[in-house]
């Protein structure tokens, strides 16, 4: 079997509550200050991330986005350290240096999380060739949105893929909205048309339902990994929370209460629940309740940052970039930690309540 | 001894990477055939497996080879025109070279991007005369302009071998270059160190890619009164600011030849760096472009606009006299 079977629905329940409780509490550590930048969640998206990952192996490749955390987590990447990462700490994932926009975890295979938009299904591209022409079977994904199905490099990488047969899986998450604009106002034609019109197979699933969601990624993966080429999918779904959590704050007004109800009607979790027994359910619930206390608890006790790591891992030479205020590198951490970075927790915690 | 030329020279260091290091492969617009002059002979000796034809979709590829680049790969990108490189602006500076960075370390991206058509040509147009060069400089691209062919060749190999993203850019007129070469000569040149072409005690002059050929021959013309040292720093980021503090030390006078556009050129850093850090006894100077374009398809207008001999020894002059 080219691709791992079908996970239990009791571990789709876990995997799927482990994401949603991660980002309650993620919006939490948002409104306390602790992660600086808010975030993008992913509340409503949860079965596509869920579904997708347990299609793959962990070796496979992952080109994540902005709203990547359920991918990420699905992927197998550690709640903890990847929370460490949202809150800039030493023991994140990439170090601090990607938080919660750019992570990547190599652990799981998640090589990148992009924010221009659309770029990740290029480098998914460029991965799955390369991984084939080691005489692998490993498959490389890219996840992104309807925003990123009118950008010229994904458009370009379709072709690529399509004319060199890589073994990549486009994933589109079409929640609807790129950041504010609507997808009827902001695509002409159909999304999954513009992988047809390259040759690549492709299809619009339901994305609310961690199963359907399973199998359409399954017979994608099987694809790619017997030769087969590139598949397209675009998963219809929706996040409940807005593009950013600035959306709790600054209420803008581009879709109706009525139409976030009527979504969540289809609530992937609620519809995951159905399918396991109460008792189970209940402690599957304590279970991820556990690991998120110790996953944010480990997260607050990483290190912050020292400010004379700010010239670390900037080049793969080793290479130090020259400091913009001083002469010497010496003096310039020596200056900076003087300086403080309590004004910047106040207001991002002040942007985000 | 044999002669070499400029694209020669390239195509050579393109071949001896390929053959030494199997994960190094070669991908761009017209390649099979060799249209630059840079890949001729390639596609026989590797196949098209490791000689990718594009399709004229550089954004793409260019993401594409950051991909494979991160799955263990050690592509080389060809792009044809100048501007191409800033159409993919985002793909080398905001992809390619933070993905280090952005996963602390994780992953590397090692793409060379090989420009061998950097430059004004006679008639080619506003839109193909450019040399960017200083803006990968200041978005912190390792960016390479050699001036020679066995500093193009040198160059190259050390960008393929390095780990992070390298730039190269090949001035066009540089490519008029052929140089009697020692096949022993031919060795790796290591970013960020410079060279003296010319050892001179009044005036140092940093002459960036074909330029010091134009530093060359006005430290010829001005050679009975004026002991000029010429500089060309072959990596522009990393900068070798220690070599130029140590000419500074020397001379404490400068002149810069840039064929950058003056607002914001290497021109301007160079110079910026120097007033701030170093040795100088006199208000020095730079030859530049103009800012903005140039025009591209009448040679009389662009020489006009072009960094030339006489800027160049005037300014030297200019700068002799003044302290």
């Amino acid at each position: 079997m080219a691709h791992p079977s079908r996970p239990g629905a009791d571990d789709f329940y876990r995997t799927m509550r482990l994401i949603r409780r991660f980002e309650e509490r993620s919006i939490g550590l948002v409104r306390s200050g602790d992660i600086l930048s808010g975030i993008h969640p992913c509340i409503g998206q949860e079965a596509v991330a869920v579904g997708a990952g347990a299609a793959l192996r962990r070796d496979d490749v992952l080109m994540a986005n902005h709203r990547g955390h359920g991918h990420m987590l699905a992927k197998g990447s550690d709640p903890g350290r990847l929370l460490a990462e949202m809150a800039g700490r030493a023991d994140g994932v990439a170090r601090g240096r990607g938080g919660s926009f750019h992570p990547s975890d190599f652990t799981a295979g998640v090589f990148a999380s992009t924010g221009t938009v659309g770029h990740g299904a290029a480098l998914a591209a460029g991965a799955a060739w390369a991984l084939a022409d080691d005489g692998t079977d490993r498959v490389a994904v890219s996840v992104f949105g309807d925003g990123g199905v009118n950008q010229g490099a994904l458009l370009e990488s379709l072709n690529l893929a399509a004319l060199w047969q890589v073994p990549a899986i486009f994933i589109c998450e079409n929640n609807m909205y790129a950041t504010t604009l609507p997808v009827e106002t902001a695509v002409a034609g159909s999304i999954p048309g513009r992988a047809e019109a390259f040759g690549i197979p492709a299809a619009t699933v339901d994305g609310m339902d961690a199963d359907v969601v399973f199998d359409a990624m399954a017979a994608a993966v099987d694809r790619a990994r017997s030769g087969g080429g590139p598949t397209f999918i675009e998963f219809s779904t929706y996040r409940y929370y807005g593009h950013h959590t600035f959306e709790l704050k600054d209420r803008l007004r581009y879709r109706e209460e009525e139409e976030i109800e009527r979504w969540r009607q289809r609530d992937p979790l609620a519809l995951q629940e159905s399918r396991v027994p109460a008792g189970q359910r209940a402690a599957i619930d304590a279970e991820v309740e556990k690991v998120l206390d110790e996953a944010v608890r480990f997260a607050l006790d990483s290190a912050k940052l020292d400010p004379a790591e700010a010239f670390d891992y900037h080049y793969a030479s080793g290479l130090t970039v020259r400091p913009g205020v001083a002469k010497s590198r010496a003096s310039w951490a020596g200056a900076s930690e003087a300086a403080s970075v309590g004004g910047a927790a106040s207001a991002g915690g002040a942007a985000n309540a | 001894m044999p002669k070499l030329s400029y694209l020669r020279a390239l195509n050579r260091a393109l071949g001896d990477e390929m053959e030494r290091d199997p994960s190094v492969f070669i991908l761009g617009e017209d390649i099979r055939l060799g249209l630059t002059n840079t890949t001729p002979g390639l596609l026989d000796r590797f196949g098209p497996q490791r000689v990718i034809e594009t399709p004229l979709s550089e954004q793409g590829f260019t993401d594409f080879a950051t991909g494979a680049a991160m799955a263990g790969k050690r592509p080389v990108v060809e792009y044809q025109i100048p501007f191409l490189f800033l159409l993919v602006l985002e793909q080398i500076a905001n992809q390619a070279n933070k993905f280090h960075l952005m996963s602390g370390g994780q992953t590397s991206v090692p793409v060379t991007y090989l420009l061998p058509a950097a430059g004004w040509r006679p008639g080619w147009g506003a839109q193909h005369s450019d040399e960017p060069y200083s803006i990968f400089a200041h978005a912190g691209v390792k960016t390479v302009v050699p001036a020679t062919p066995t500093d193009a060749y040198g160059l190259l190999v050390s960008a393929i071998r390095d780990d992070d993203p390298v730039t190269l850019f090949a001035p066009i007129p540089a490519q008029k270059v052929r140089q009697d070469v020692d096949p022993a000569d031919l060795v790796p040149v290591p970013l960020g160190a410079s060279r003296i072409h010319r050892s001179g005690s009044d005036v140092t002059v940093v002459a960036i890619g074909h330029l010091v050929y134009d530093a060359l021959a006005v430290a010829d013309r001005l050679g009975g009164q004026i002991s000029v040292e010429v500089f060309d720093p072959r990596t522009i980021y990393p900068f070798d600011w220690d070599g130029l503090a140590a000419s500074l030390d020397k001379t404490g006078r400068l002149v810069v030849a840039d064929d950058s556009n003056r607002s914001c050129g290497m021109g301007a850093e160079i110079l910026a760096t120097a007033a701030e850090e170093m040795h100088l006894i006199a208000p020095p100077k730079r030859v530049t472009r103009p800012d903005g374009a140039i025009v591209g398809a009448s040679p009389e207008l662009d020489v006009a606009l072009l960094p030339n001999v006489e800027q160049l020894a005037a300014a030297v002059l200019e700068v002799c006299n003044s302290g």
